[in-house]
C-alpha cells in the first residue's frame, strides 16, 4: 500500500519559502514546541486535515507547473516534515521526474537513512536553525541543538545546497553576542549559501485563541525594521550573504 | 501607384504605398529592441514645468469635482480655436476645448445628462443650447427611450441589465489615428471618395444609403479636421515628415476623436512601435536627440492625462475616478516571430517616473512568453513601483485578431481600423439567478420584471429544479438584452454616428456585438453551494426569496476544483450561446466580456441575498475574481481557476485583478520582478487567462491614503480594466479594494 501524507494545508503562491514561486505543502505534525511558532495549528501529527499519497499530491502541484517550473518549484514545510521521511522522499522523487525543484524546510532535529533517502532528492535544505546556544534551544523549541547541528554536519558531508534560517524574536534571540555566535559558526560551512533572517511577527496568534492555546510571547512585539538590519549587517560581518 | 509623398521614399514596403494598410507599414519598417532600460532619460524642464502648472490645477479639480466647464457650445471638432497649457513650452499641443482641463458637452448623446452633469458641478446650461437640443434636435437618448419597451425600461430600473450606453457615447471604438501620420489627410480623402463610388450600385438599399451618409459624414469630419489643426499652425493635409509630427498628427487625429464624442471608453490603439519608426529615423540621422525624443513622449502622454469628460455622479458610482480608458497596447509578437516591442515602448511606460504614476493613459502591456527578456523585467518592474499598468495575453489573442490589434477600454480586442465595438455594457447574472428562483419577481422591488414563471417554492433549493429555471430566465434575459442593445445602437448610429473615428477605419468595417455578465462568481458558488450543501430558503411576507440558510460545505470558485469552476465554464458558455441565437444589428458579432470596471460595487447594493451566502448589499468580486476571501488555495490557483474560463465564449475579455503587498510577492526588488514575472508567464500560457490587473501595495498606504488623501494625489492602482487614482474612488469602492489585497504570508 501506498504510504500517505499527512498535510496540513497548501499555497500555491508560496513567494517566501525558498527561490522563485513555490508550491508550498504544509505538513502536519511536528516534534518541537517553539515558543513563537506562527503554526501552532501544525504541531499536533494527529490532526491531519487533509491525508493523500504521494502521487496524488504531486498530480495536484503539476496543475501549477507554469507557474513554478522556471525559478521556483516545490517547498515542503511544516509542521516538521522529517516526521513523514519516507512520504516526502516519494513525494521529491516525483517531483524531480517532473523537473521541479525541492526544498525542504526543517529544523533538522532528525537523522536516519530514511531522512538520508529523502535529502538525496531535496535540491535545497531550509534549515531553521533556532538557536546556537544549547539551553536557549532547548527553552525555546523543547528540543536538542546538537541534532540540528549534526543535520548540518550531514548537509555539508553530502554537499547540498542550504540556507540557513533564524527567527529574531525581541528579547530572545535578538542579541547580538549570539547572532555573532551564530555567525561565526555558519560561516565554517561552504555549503550554507544563504543566511535568511525572520523578524518575528504577531500575524499567528489568533491561532492560539483558535485552538484554545495560550500563546506564550503575548507580551512580546513585532521586531522592528531596524533590529533587522542590525542583525543583518551582523552576519554580512561574517562574510555570509544574507537573503 | 496610387499615392505617393516623397517622405515615404525614406521608408520600406510598398503595399502600403498603394492602398492604407498601417500595419504593412510598420512591418517593413520598425526596429525591434531587445536591450534593457538604460538607454531612458529624464524629462526636459520644459515638460516639467508643463506637468508642474497641471499639477496645480488638479488640485483644484480634485476639490471641485470639474476645473471647468463649457455651457453653450456642443463640442464638436472645430468649435473651438487652439488652446494650450504653456504655450512656449509645449512640443505637442491642443486641447479638447479652449483650455486645459474644461470640460466640454456632448448633447448629442443625451441632453438630460449633460444638464445633470453641469447642475451637479454649479453650472447651468445655456437656454438656447437646451432649445436647440429640445425642440429642434433629437438625442441618442430620446431615440432609444422612444423605442424601449416596457420590459426593457423594467430590466434597466431593476438593475437587472446595467450601464447601458443609451444616454452618453457608446465608446470601445479605435480610429487609426496613425493613418493621419502617415498618409496625411488628403490621400486619406481620396480613398473615401473612392470608398463612395465602391457604394455606387445598381440597387440602391437601406443599408447603402446608411453607408453612403456615414461616408458622407466621414469626409466632412475629416475636413474639419483639417481646419482644426490649421488652427494651431499644422497642416495635415501631407504626411508627417518627421518625429515630431508624426507624434503630433496621431495626437491630433485622437483629440479630434475626443472633441467629436464622449464615448464611455475612447482607447488610443496601438501607436508606439509605429512611432518608434519616426524617432529612430530621426535620431539615426541626427536630427533628434534621446532627450528630445523622450520629450515627445512624455508630452504626448501629458496630452492624454488631460482629457476630460462631463460625466453625471451617478455615472461616477458605476465608474469611479472619471476615467476615459485612453488605452495604448504595447509590446507583443508580430506574427512573423519578432518582437513588437520599440524603444518607444520603453518610453512610453517610462512616463510613469518621469511625471509619476497616473491612471491614463491605460498602459497595456501585451504579453507573450516570446517577449525579451529585458522588456519583461521592466514591466514588471514598472508594475512594483507604480501598480499603473495591466496585462493582457498576446499569445492568447493573436491567433484570432493578428498582430495590429489594440485594447479598447479594459479588455476588448479589435484589430485597428478593420474591427469596431457595439458596446453593451453587462447582465447581472446573480440577480438573474435570483430571479429564477423568485419567478422572474425582483427580490428587492418585488416587481414582475421578467414575464410571470413559476417560482421555486420548495423550502429546500434542488439543483436540477433550479438549473432548469435559471436556463429559462438566462434565456429570457439573454433576448431581451439583445433586443435592448439593437435599439441603442441603431439610433447612435442614427443620431451620434462617430464620423471621424470611422473616417480612420476601412469601409467594410467589421462589428462586433459586446455584451457582457457581472457576478459570474457569485453564481458559480451559489450553484456549487446549492449542488454541495443543503440550502434553505427563507422568504418574506410578499413570497420572495430574501435569504438563504446553508447547512454544509462547498468549495467556491478560485480554488482550482473542477468541480466548482466547471460551473463557471458552463454558465459562460450557456449564457454566450443564448446571446448567439439571436440576429445582431448590423449583422455584427456577438461576443460577451466577464468584467465589472468598478460597478462591482453597485451591482452588490443593487442585489439581494445569494445562496452563496453573500448578504444583500455586498460587493461582487470585480470581473471574473473568485468572491472575496474564499480562495484558500493562494493567489495561483486563483488565477488556475480564472485561466480555465473558456476565451472563445468571451471573446470581449476576461478581466482579472491582483492586489499584493510587495513583501507577499518578494523578499526584494529582484525577487519581487522575477516572481512577477514568473506568475505573467504561468497564466498567460496559449490557453491561458486573458487579462491581469496586478496592484503591488501595502494596506497601511492604502488606509493612510483614505484618511489623507491630500498626500496622495497620483497614488493609482488598478481595477478592473482600469487604473484610478485611488483617492477618487467613493469610500465604499476603498475598503473594496483594501479588502482584497493580498497581505504579508503568516
Amino acid at each position: 500500500m501506498a504510504i500517505t501524507g499527512k498535510i496540513h494545508s497548501f499555497e500555491s503562491f508560496g513567494t517566501v519559502d525558498g527561490p522563485g514561486i513555490r508550491f508550498v505543502v504544509f505538513a502536519q505534525g511536528c516534534p518541537l514546541r517553539c515558543l513563537y511558532c506562527h503554526n501552532p495549528d501544525t504541531w499536533d501529527a494527529g490532526k491531519g486535515k487533509i491525508e493523500m499519497t504521494a502521487q496524488e499530491l504531486v498530480a495536484e502541484v503539476v496543475r501549477y507547473k507554469n507557474f513554478i517550473q522556471k525559478k521556483g518549484g516545490v517547498t515542503f514545510t511544516g509542521g516538521e516534515p522529517l516526521l513523514q521521511a519516507a512520504f516526502v522522499r516519494d513525494f521529491f522523487t516525483l517531483c524531480q521526474q517532473e523537473q521541479l525543484h525541492t526544498a525542504l524546510d526543517t529544523s533538522g532535529c532528525l537523522l536516519n537513512e530514511s531522512v538520508k533517502e529523502l535529502l538525496n532528492v531535496t535540491d535545497l535544505v531550509l534549515l531553521d536553525v533556532k538557536s546556537i546556544d544549547a539551553a536557549e534551544y532547548k527553552h525555546l523549541t523543547s528540543g536538542v541543538l546538537d541534532h540540528t547541528l549534526a543535520f548540518l554536519d550531514y548537509l555539508q558531508q553530502i554537499g547540498k545546497a542550504t540556507w540557513v534560517r533564524h527567527v529574531l524574536v525581541p528579547q530572545l534571540t535578538d542579541n547580538d553576542e549570539r547572532l555573532h555566535q551564530l555567525a561565526t559558526y555558519l560561516k565554517r560551512y561552504s555549503v550554507v549559501e544563504k543566511v535568511e533572517l525572520l523578524p518575528y511577527h504577531k500575524l499567528g496568534i489568533f491561532k492560539y485563541e483558535a485552538l484554545g492555546l495560550t500563546d506564550p510571547l503575548a507580551h512580546t512585539e513585532s521586531l522592528s525594521h531596524e533590529r533587522l538590519q542590525h542583525a543583518r549587517d551582523i552576519f554580512m560581518s561574517h562574510g555570509l550573504t544574507v537573503l | 501607384m496610387k499615392f505617393y509623398n516623397k517622405k515615404w521614399d525614406s521608408f520600406s514596403g510598398d503595399v502600403w504605398k498603394r492602398e492604407v494598410d498601417v500595419r504593412n507599414f510598420i512591418q517593413n519598417n520598425y526596429t525591434p529592441y531587445e536591450g534593457d532600460d538604460t538607454f531612458l532619460v529624464e524629462s526636459t524642464e520644459r515638460t516639467k514645468k508643463i506637468w508642474s502648472k497641471l499639477t496645480e490645477m488638479f488640485e483644484v479639480e480634485r476639490a471641485k469635482g470639474v476645473y471647468d466647464a463649457e455651457t453653450k457650445y456642443p463640442s464638436s471638432i472645430d468649435v473651438y480655436g487652439p488652446g494650450y497649457i504653456d504655450k512656449e513650452n509645449e512640443v505637442i499641443v491642443g486641447v479638447q476645448t479652449d483650455a486645459p482641463l474644461k470640460r466640454g458637452i456632448y448633447p448629442k448623446g443625451g441632453l438630460r445628462m449633460v444638464e445633470n452633469a453641469l447642475e451637479a458641478y454649479g453650472y447651468e446650461i445655456d437656454p438656447m443650447t437646451k432649445e436647440i437640443f429640445t425642440r429642434y434636435r433629437k438625442t441618442h437618448n430620446e431615440g432609444v427611450f422612444s423605442a424601449y419597451t416596457e420590459e426593457m425600461v423594467a430590466c434597466r430600473k431593476s438593475a437587472i441589465i446595467t450601464g447601458l450606453p443609451d444616454a452618453y457615447g457608446r465608446g470601445r471604438i479605435i480610429g487609426d489615428y496613425r493613418r493621419v501620420a502617415l498618409y496625411g489627410t488628403d490621400i486619406l480623402l481620396l480613398d473615401k471618395k473612392q470608398q463612395l463610388e465602391r457604394l455606387d450600385m445598381h440597387e440602391i438599399t437601406v443599408e447603402l444609403i446608411q453607408q453612403r451618409e456615414e461616408v458622407s459624414e466621414q469626409i466632412n469630419a475629416m475636413k474639419r479636421f483639417v481646419k482644426m489643426c490649421a488652427s494651431y499652425g499644422f497642416d495635415v493635409t501631407k504626411p508627417a515628415q518627421n518625429a515630431r509630427e508624426a507624434v503630433q498628427f496621431v495626437y491630433f487625429a485622437y483629440l479630434a476623436a475626443t472633441k467629436d464624442q464622449d464615448g464611455a471608453a475612447m482607447s488610443l490603439g496601438r501607436t508606439s512601435t509605429f512611432l518608434d519608426i519616426y524617432i529612430q529615423q530621426d535620431i539615426a540621422a541626427g536630427l533628434l536627440t534621446e532627450e528630445e525624443a523622450q520629450e515627445l513622449i512624455d508630452q504626448f502622454i501629458i496630452k492624454l492625462r488631460i482629457i476630460r469628460f462631463l460625466r453625471t455622479p451617478e455615472y461616477n458610482d458605476l465608474f469611479s475616478g472619471d476615467p476615459v480608458w485612453v488605452t495604448e497596447s504595447l509590446g507583443g509578437q508580430g506574427i512573423d516571430g519578432r518582437t513588437l516591442v520599440t524603444k518607444t515602448s520603453y518610453r512610453y511606460l517610462h512616463t510613469l517616473y518621469n511625471l509619476g504614476p497616473a491612471p491614463e493613459p491605460n498602459l497595456t502591456v501585451l504579453w507573450s512568453a516570446n517577449s525579451p527578456e529585458n522588456w519583461k523585467r521592466f514591466c514588471a518592474k514598472v508594475s512594483v513601483n507604480t501598480s499603473a499598468i495591466q496585462y493582457e495575453n498576446d499569445d492568447l489573442m493573436r491567433s484570432d485578431y493578428g498582430d495590429d490589434y489594440g485594447i479598447a477600454c479594459c479588455v476588448s480586442p479589435m484589430k485597428i481600423g478593420k474591427q469596431m465595438q457595439l458596446f453593451g455594457a453587462r447582465a447581472n447574472l446573480a440577480k438573474c439567478l435570483l430571479y429564477a428562483i423568485n419567478g422572474g419577481r425582483d427580490e428587492k422591488s418585488g416587481v414582475q420584471v421578467s414575464p410571470a414563471f413559476s417560482p421555486i417554492t420548495s423550502e429546500y433549493l434542488d439543483y436540477d429544479e433550479v438549473m432548469q429555471k435559471f436556463d429559462q430566465m438566462m434565456r429570457w434575459l439573454a433576448r431581451v438584452y439583445v433586443n435592448t442593445l439593437k435599439i441603442i445602437h441603431y439610433m447612435h448610429d442614427k443620431y451620434a454616428y462617430e464620423a471621424f473615428e470611422m473616417a480612420l477605419h476601412d469601409l467594410e468595417v467589421q462589428r462586433i456585438r459586446a455584451t457582457g455578465i457581472a457576478g459570474l462568481s457569485i453564481v458559480t458558488d451559489s450553484l456549487a453551494a446549492i449542488r454541495d450543501c443543503k440550502v434553505k430558503v427563507i422568504r418574506d411576507e410578499r413570497g420572495l426569496a430574501v435569504d438563504f440558510e446553508r447547512e454544509g460545505d462547498y468549495v467556491p470558485f478560485g480554488n482550482n476544483d473542477d468541480r466548482t469552476d466547471q460551473i463557471a465554464i458552463q454558465i459562460t458558455e450557456k449564457f454566450m450561446e443564448y446571446l448567439r441565437q439571436h440576429q445582431t444589428y448590423r449583422n455584427a458579432i456577438p461576443t460577451q466580456s466577464i468584467l465589472t470596471i468598478t460597478s462591482n460595487v453597485v451591482y452588490g447594493k443593487k442585489t439581494g441575498s445569494t445562496p452563496d451566502g453573500r448578504a444583500a448589499g455586498t460587493p461582487f468580486s470585480p470581473g471574473a475574481n473568485p468572491m472575496n476571501g474564499r480562495d484558500r488555495n493562494g493567489a495561483v490557483a486563483a488565477l488556475a481557476s480564472v485561466a480555465k474560463l473558456p476565451f472563445h465564449h468571451a471573446h470581449d475579455g476576461i478581466s482579472y485583478t491582483f492586489a499584493i503587498a510587495p513583501n507577499a510577492l518578494g523578499k526584494n526588488m529582484e525577487a519581487r520582478v522575477d516572481n512577477l514575472v514568473n506568475l505573467l508567464d504561468g497564466y498567460f500560457t496559449p490557453n491561458g487567462g486573458q487579462h491581469l490587473n496586478v496592484n503591488v501595495f501595502n494596506n497601511e498606504l492604502l488606509i493612510d491614503a483614505m484618511e489623507h488623501p491630500e498626500k496622495y494625489p497620483q497614488l493609482t492602482i488598478r481595477v478592473s480594466g482600469y487604473a484610478v487614482n485611488f483617492v477618487r474612488l467613493t469610500r465604499e469602492q476603498q475598503l473594496d479594494v483594501i479588502s482584497r489585497t493580498i497581505n504579508d504570508r503568516i
